[in-house]
């Protein structure tokens, strides 16, 4: 889960990690307000959460409140890369000395946490990994023995400080590895940290991911991102959501539902390579009950964009008698008015066979045949 | 022969009581799989389909014999099962577990590592050495005793091709499931390692997804030092879109890394035979092993 600028920033300042001065706001007016408590030059930033925001105009800049409050009006309720604008962080813009990088992620090859550490701050990190590598330190830190003071005196070394402004910069990085560890991030960085004129260090952007699989650690975020899903996530993403499958829109007209991310995955690649083009990956999961199924069906039926529907299954714990009775209560509830292309094998195939072919549904043995077919269909009705 | 596991495998099941750890014990019997006692703490001296349940593996070794563990506990409570067989020198644990939080899980590997001990997942449908041991949740029936070595991120997926091998009279050494979550004990690389020397072992199947880079990693590895065994490979994703997780927790593209596209690539120049269809990779084989 990303959490916004205003609230990494919280988290920070909480850990005594100086961030700018400045406050939230929900409308212009309250951007004078604001401003006017806070020494010029201001940064009126975005509250969004897509990345490359600063490129995409997500941040502009003013010299006085009046101004401040003109180019707020120009964010507030606008959108930043297809992400609408609902709230601003007015800040004092820094004087910069030098702008750093500092972070900590995942490294999933190596099977652990990796401080990143850059002398290049200010632009993306991928953008100066590709172009200026020898830029960027990576420490790796094992688990078992943790980032410990003299880690992070060495990475603070390394980006060319000694004496007081080393051990100023080593206190910060320690800090955020407690935030790191405190918040499950599954990454969190200062992009810039900025080393001002008058010598301090301050995070001028804060970026936080929380791990997903420890929101249950994070109440407050978890029921963050249900609210925002209720009104971010369209009706079929969230009715998704509720019967827990697993479900991503795409742009295309042939709905799939399969059990397994890889099978699913495959199967969306075979309708492309096929000519077609997929609507939607959905996956029911392992050992999906007759309920599940016909709630996947319901969801990629009630996608007007979908033509036609592809069902490939190849039960393991998964039961054809269970997916064939779900289908099978689906076409009751609400009639097939879609062409729908279903593959069916394994567990208990012979059953699952015998109640679709009953109900005069017909089945494919390969997913290669299957997904032709579908691909054909949705032409026809395209 | 197999790797990993095989007829000598004896296994605690952690977990044993619940839902899922119940129903895979009775599976993994019929198959003829050695399960030597089971683990729920508070549920010590039950029974499940005749297999005594102990509160710690601590006790559960006193009493019996055993080297390896399959853990069914939820993600909350994986972790510390996994800690307690890695400390009680278990060297095998497979993590059926969905959904463990990153910060438990790099300390699960790296204690792994200390410890000389196979971590197999999390997120895996285990490890089959096919006639001989069935540690996971796979679908016994798709599987033969055979020579190609399967080591696969994705689980459905991995029975689609493993039944193609079948029905093309090759068979299966051993298939291991790698795991769906972002950080895995076992790579592709540790997979084609133990291929390289496994006799039964006559040619390799990778089957990758999308997301993080184990795929190019292994690609690296077998162009670098060789690879003395013919390695197919089908990567599932091609079309995923970048920022949206396709169902595992590892699957995702972010950027330009993690896409299919690097990785079929990398794979080609390091001379596996990359396939377009799941069930192609059964076809290549046929071809390469009649050579």
């Amino acid at each position: 889960m990303k959490l916004f600028e205003y609230e990494a920033k919280e988290i920070l300042s909480k850990y005594e990690i100086q961030v700018p001065q400045g406050e939230l706001v929900t409308s212009p007016s309250q951007v004078r307000e604001i401003a006017a408590e806070l020494h010029p030059p201001f940064a009126v930033k975005a509250q969004v959460l897509v990345s490359g925001r600063g490129k995409a105009g997500g941040i502009l800049f003013a010299d006085s409140p009046s101004e401040a409050e003109i180019v707020a009006k120009k964010l507030l309720g606008g959108e930043i890369k297809a992400s609408k604008v609902r709230s601003l962080l007015v800040e004092e813009k820094l004087s910069i000395k030098r702008e750093l990088y500092f972070g900590f992620t995942v490294d999933r090859s190596n099977q652990c946490y990796v401080a990143i550490a850059s002398s290049a701050g200010g632009i993306e990190i991928e953008e100066v990994a590709a172009t200026t590598p020898e830029k960027i330190i990576r420490f790796p830190i094992n688990p078992l023995d943790r980032f410990r003071s003299y880690h992070a005196v060495q990475i603070a070394k390394k980006l060319g400080y000694s004496n007081g402004p080393m051990l100023k910069l080593a206190t910060i990085f320690r800090k955020l590895y407690q935030v790191a560890l405190d918040y499950d991030t599954q990454l969190i960085e200062m992009n810039p940290l900025v080393e001002t004129m008058d010598g301090n260090f301050v995070a001028a952007d804060a970026r936080l991911i929380v791990d997903d699989n420890a929101l249950y650690r994070h109440p407050k975020f978890k029921n963050r991102l249900l609210e925002q899903e209720k009104t971010e996530l369209s009706a079929m993403e969230r009715k998704a959501r509720e019967k827990g499958l697993a479900y991503v829109k795409l742009k295309g007209n042939i709905g799939v539902i399969g059990n397994g991310a890889g099978l699913v995955m495959a199967t969306l690649d075979a309708i492309q390579l096929h000519g077609g083009k997929p609507a939607n990956f959905l996956d029911v999961g392992g050992g999906a009950s007759m309920d599940r199924v016909a709630a996947a069906l319901d969801v990629v039926l009630s996608d007007p964009e979908v033509n036609t529907v592809f069902i490939n299954i190849l039960g393991g714990i998964t039961r054809c008698d269970e997916v064939a009775k779900g289908i099978l209560a689906q076409k009751e509830r609400r009639g097939f008015a879609k062409p729908i292309v279903i593959r069916l094998v394994g567990t208990n195939e012979e059953e699952g066979r015998r109640v679709l072919r009953e109900a005069s549904i017909t089945m494919m043995n390969s997913m290669e045949d299957a997904a032709k077919k579908a691909v054909e269909l949705a032409s026809m009705e395209g | 022969m197999g790797v990993i596991v095989g007829k000598n495998t004896k296994v605690v099941v952690q977990g044993i009581t619940g839902t899922q750890g119940s129903f895979h014990t009775q599976l993994m019997l019929d198959y003829g799989t050695k399960i030597e006692a089971g683990v729920t703490p508070g549920k010590g001296g039950q029974q499940v389909h005749g297999i005594s349940v102990y509160d710690t593996v601590e006790e559960a070794i006193e009493e019996h014999d055993a080297n390896a563990s399959i853990v069914f506990v939820p993600a909350r409570f994986a972790a510390n099962a996994v800690f307690e067989s890695l400390e009680n020198g278990l060297k095998t644990v497979v993590v059926i577990t969905e959904h463990i939080p990153v910060k438990e899980a790099v300390q699960m590997m790296a204690r792994a590592k200390r410890c000389g001990a196979t971590v197999i997942g999390p997120n895996t449908p285990g490890i089959i050495v096919p006639g001989e041991c069935k540690l996971g949740i796979m679908p016994a029936h798709v599987f033969q005793q055979g020579v190609v070595g399967i080591a696969s991120r994705s689980g459905t997926l991995t029975y689609e091709i493993a039944s193609g091998l079948t029905s093309a009279g090759l068979g299966q050494s051993t298939c291991v499931g790698l795991g769906g979550d972002p950080i895995i004990g076992l790579s592709f690389v540790d997979a084609l390692k133990m291929f390289a020397d496994d006799e039964q072992t006559k040619a390799v199947a990778l089957i990758g997804e999308i997301g993080g880079n184990l795929e190019e990693l292994a690609a690296d590895f077998i162009s670098t030092k060789g690879y003395n065994k013919p390695v197919v490979s089908f990567v599932a994703g091609r079309t995923a879109p970048s920022g949206k997780r396709m169902g595992h927790a590892g699957a995702i593209v972010m950027g330009k890394t993690g896409t299919a596209e690097t990785k079929i690539d990398a794979f080609k120049k390091a001379g596996v035979d990359v396939v377009e269809r799941p069930n192609d990779v059964a076809k290549i084989l046929v071809k390469r092993l009649r050579k």
